[in-house]
């Protein structure tokens, strides 16, 4: 894991970790004070950053299955676009959706929203 | 670049089902304009009869209002007949002279009543029964008179007869022949029926033939071809109808009957399709709703140029819609040479059943009374199960519908809006009557993705597939293989299949080969492939772990908050002090705060931190412990009970025996949970016949149970065989796993595997076939040797998969 040394404020990009720490088709989680982020990794290799709750009943969208651009939630089978954060219709509902980049191999995120939201 | 343009010719059901389905397909693709022969938005003739009988309003059928065609920029012409089409320069006239040109057409004109070729059939008072018009007709007759005959004695005349009667006329059926609804039912429940409807109030003509329409400005009576007349004042043809392919016809598109299609619902002519009521698709012509539906969704398949669609034809149900009366029918209900009925009568209660079966298969079934079964015949049907084994008591039902989670309740008719379907998910009757009817709901895959009702446990099916029938109308489905999910249109069979015969070792090389639609496949499609990969090559496929379901992910069920719970295996129940007290130091040390006895004879630790499961995990293996597997589609565990050491019924050491079954079956993966019991003797306190399988030990040797379930549907076990030695005992159980492992569908218990392939199936494959059962026996044995790796110890010695445990980063403020 990187430093927690870290000088940037929320509003700028935060080295998350490198994008083979995160397998594909899979996510890992990046804890904050306001809760955690899930970071996915899709099979195409685009990076999506999602609240870790489910707008259902808060599962954890980090462990669920992904496939394509979405991710089912593993409470219960949910399915959630990454890049939007909505539910696949005809479920209705938001998780929150945060910024990533990744450059040379570094994931990083815009956190803002999160701090935002409390 | 411009939008292709699309037309369709009848604002019907099937034709708006299909612009529904290209909506969501492709909707950028074409600008469509629409062209209705009458003056309202689309509907559900199906319901026509309801409204009749005023137990629904016009309202209360309309699928899609004139709102919908505005907010989907589609142009509705309604009241606009289409007299002509140019196919030459590609362009819809109708009778005002509006004029739509087009690069696809699409047809669904429906089909008309047949009128029958008599004196006065155009009387003033002569009616059909097809649409709101006709239905406006009937009601507005109701009110100034008083006398009806409707010829007819179908599934439609009955339904017209019967809403005449209900808005206070006296009703008259005249029917050609001796038996009613002849295409539906046999002579015995045809009688039932009109008993039934007699007492009602309606009367009936039998054999009798229609040779005239009488009067002068309006009808007056119908004379018959014995010369015999009744009087009338409203006279409903309701004979049958006939796909209408006039316009079809006229501009030279090949028809028979109807508009022949092919397997994508195109026509003759490649730019036109066709769809519903007026096709002719392989011989047959359908009125029903599902078949209509399913070639809508091939049909717009190939309008979004996707291109990989087939519709091969349905096969149908029907029931009648005249509410308190129960029928059903389906397939050849008459039987015939090779054919066999059984047949279940009880006119006291006014129920008869009968089921048609050829090599013991069903071919057909009626129903009167009492239709509760419908589904699960017509799914026996479908499926082409053999029935042998459950012949004697299929007329006794499935006894699917009175299990767990709804109260006992096996008949949705009479329940309360505010009854709960769903015990699983909380719906009510009334929603899933109000999703379907507002949402225009017409499978059990739309009820569920709506609702959720039947999306859990799947123990209310019956029931939502009762509502369904009861809601819609009918309920029919088609006679293909079911696909495995919506990456492919290949069963699960054919998939294993692929498999083993072109050794593909890989998720990658499976859905190449069986050119899977989507890129990742599913949630649904890539855990069965994965089992199914490990299943036929254990010694060579990778396991894809980010195609497992997070519990076998992480080697811990996950929990409602996120956390897990830790269940170390205790080999058949039997542990020690030493044992329990590692266990409440770990339980102590990493703070639990749940520890629970489980129904599997172990100790349950919930609420477990991710991050803490791999150093808890060694802390239990230095006690000796290791994976309980409970949390995977693997074996459980073997429940014993004491056996021959200590109990004075005893008859054999049990426990002994269920711990060597424990050592020899544990890690292994199956296409569900497996469960496993041993008895010591018949009092069988370690319930064995509700278990996959389950020994019960007798004086003689042990008596070998298959199939059980203690779940959802309590399903008692098959007696397999019975045994004399241990060493058979284990044979028997490592074979049995086998072919069920190699056999069974993902999430397919062994329960409904063995209702499905048959007890005498599983029979020959691990009894009779000697050589067989000890080669099963082997393979069991070397996908053990891949298997029995304690992943617990992976995980915490050997740091496997540590990116699962750890966050990928902590986040200070």
């Amino acid at each position: 894991m990187s430093s927690a040394a870290t000088v940037l404020t929320m509003d700028d990009w935060l080295e998350v970790g490198r994008l083979d720490d995160i397998p594909r088709l899979g996510a890992r989680v990046v804890r904050t004070l306001y809760g955690d982020v899930a970071v996915f990794r899709a099979g195409d290799d685009h990076v999506f950053a999602l609240d870790d709750r489910c707008p259902h009943k808060g599962g954890p969208l980090s462990q669920g299955i992904v496939f394509d651009h979405k991710v089912a939630c593993p409470l219960h089978n949910w399915c959630i676009e990454l890049n939007s954060g909505c539910a696949v219709a005809p479920d209705e509902g938001l998780a929150r959706s945060y910024p990533v980049k990744v450059e040379d191999g570094v994931v990083y995120l815009q956190l803002a929203g999160a701090r935002a939201a409390h | 670049m411009s939008k292709e343009k699309l037309v369709l010719i009848g604002n019907g059901m099937a034709g708006v089902r299909t612009l529904e389905e290209l909506l969501t397909l492709a909707p950028e693709r074409y600008e469509i304009t629409v062209f209705g022969a009458e003056p309202y938005g689309n509907y559900n003739r199906i319901l026509l009869s309801p409204v009749l009988a005023g137990e629904k309003t016009i309202n209360d059928i309309i699928l899609n209002d004139e709102q919908w065609y505005r907010d989907n920029q589609i142009t509705l012409y309604t009241g606009k007949k289409v007299v002509e089409v140019n196919r030459a320069r590609r362009q819809v006239i109708a009778e005002d002279g509006t004029v739509a040109p087009y690069d696809r057409l699409l047809l669904a004109t429906g089909s008309n009543p047949f009128i029958i070729p008599v004196p006065g059939n155009d009387l003033p008072g002569v009616v059909s029964f097809r649409d709101i018009h006709d239905v406006n007709a009937m009601l507005a007759a109701s009110q100034h008179y008083r006398r009806a005959v409707v010829i007819g004695g179908g599934l439609l005349g009955l339904e017209a007869a019967n809403g005449l009667l209900k808005q206070g006329m006296e009703v008259i059926v005249v029917h050609l022949l001796d038996t009613l609804m002849e295409r539906q039912l046999d002579k015995p429940a045809a009688a039932l029926l009109k008993l039934s409807l007699e007492q009602r109030g309606l009367k009936f003509l039998m054999g009798a033939q229609t040779a005239a329409i009488i009067g002068e400005d309006r009808v007056r009576g119908v004379r018959f071809k014995d010369g015999s007349e009744v009087a009338a004042d409203l006279v409903v043809m309701a004979v049958g109808i006939r796909p209408n392919a006039d316009l079809a016809k006229k501009i030279g598109l090949h028809c028979e009957r109807g508009v022949i299609v092919n397997d994508t619902m195109q026509t003759y002519d490649p730019r036109v399709y066709a769809v519903g009521e007026c096709v002719q698709h392989r011989g047959m012509s359908y009125g029903l709703v599902a078949p209509l539906f399913e070639q809508a969704k091939v049909c717009a398949n190939h309008l979004a140029g996707f291109g990989y669609s087939r519709y091969q034809g349905s096969v149908t149900s029907t029931k009648l819609k005249v509410t308190g009366i129960d029928l059903f029918s389906a397939g050849n209900y008459i039987g015939g040479e090779g054919c066999e009925d059984i047949v279940y009568k009880d006119p006291g209660h006014g129920v008869y059943k009968k089921l048609v079966l050829k090599d013991n298969k069903i071919e057909g079934a009626v129903l009167y009374g009492d239709t509760v079964d419908g589904a699960w015949y017509f799914q026996l049907m479908r499926d082409g199960t053999d029935v042998s084994d459950i012949r004697a008591g299929l007329l006794f039902g499935q006894a699917h519908l009175g299990d767990s989670g709804h109260g006992g309740q096996n008949a949705v008719a009479m329940m309360a809006d505010s009854a709960e379907i769903c015990g699983c998910n909380g719906v009510c009757k009334g929603t899933i009557v109000k999703a379907i009817t507002e949402k225009g709901l017409f499978t059990l895959d739309d009820v569920r993705a709506h609702t959720k009702a039947s999306a859990s446990c799947g123990s209310c099916t019956g029931l939502v597939e009762q509502l369904l029938a009861n809601t819609v109308g009918d309920y029919s489905a088609s006679s293909k293989e079911k696909s495995m999910c919506g990456c492919t249109d290949h069963s699960h069979e054919k998939v294993r299949k692929v498999i083993s015969e072109q050794h593909l070792t890989s998720i990658r090389a499976v859905m190449d080969f069986c050119e899977w639609r989507s890129a990742d496949g599913c949630a649904k499609c890539r855990p069965a492939l994965n089992y199914y990969l490990i299943a036929a090559w254990p010694n060579e496929v990778r396991d894809d772990y980010q195609s497992r379901f997070i519990n076998e992910r992480a080697h811990a069920n996950i929990q409602k908050d996120g956390t897990y719970s830790v269940v170390p295996r205790i080999w058949g129940g039997v542990t020690t002090p030493a044992e329990l007290r590692a266990i409440a130091e770990v339980a102590d040390k990493y703070k639990v705060p749940t520890v629970k006895i489980t129904g599997g004879q172990r100790i349950d630790l919930l609420g477990v931190k991710k991050e803490d499961l791999p150093r808890m995990w060694g802390d239990l293996n230095k006690a000796g412990f290791v994976s309980g597997h409970a949390y995977g589609k693997s074996l459980r565990t073997v429940k014993t009970c004491v056996g021959s050491e200590w109990c004075r019924f005893g008859t054999q050491d049990s426990t002994g025996l269920g711990i060597k079954i424990e050592k020899m079956t544990w890690g292994s993966w199956t296409p569900h949970k497996f469960k496993i019991a041993v008895s010591g003797c018949p009092r069988n306190c370690a319930e064995a016949t509700i278990k996959d399988y389950g020994v019960v030990c007798v004086d003689s040797g042990y008596e070998l149970h298959v199939g059980g379930n203690g779940g959802i549907k309590v399903r008692v076990t098959d007696l397999l065989c019975k045994v004399t030695t241990e060493e058979e005992v284990m044979e028997y159980c490592g074979a049995f796993m086998q072919v069920y492992r190699e056999e069974a569908q993902y999430l397919e218990r062994t329960a409904p595997w063995i209702e499905r392939v048959g007890l005498s199936y599983v029979k020959q494959r691990v009894v009779e076939d000697a050589a067989g059962r000890k080669e099963l026996y082997r393979r069991f044995l070397e996908s053990q040797q891949q298997a029995q790796v304690d992943p617990w110890a992976e995980r915490a010695e050997h740091g496997v998969d540590r990116h699962e445990f750890v966050p990928l980063k902590q986040v200070a403020k």
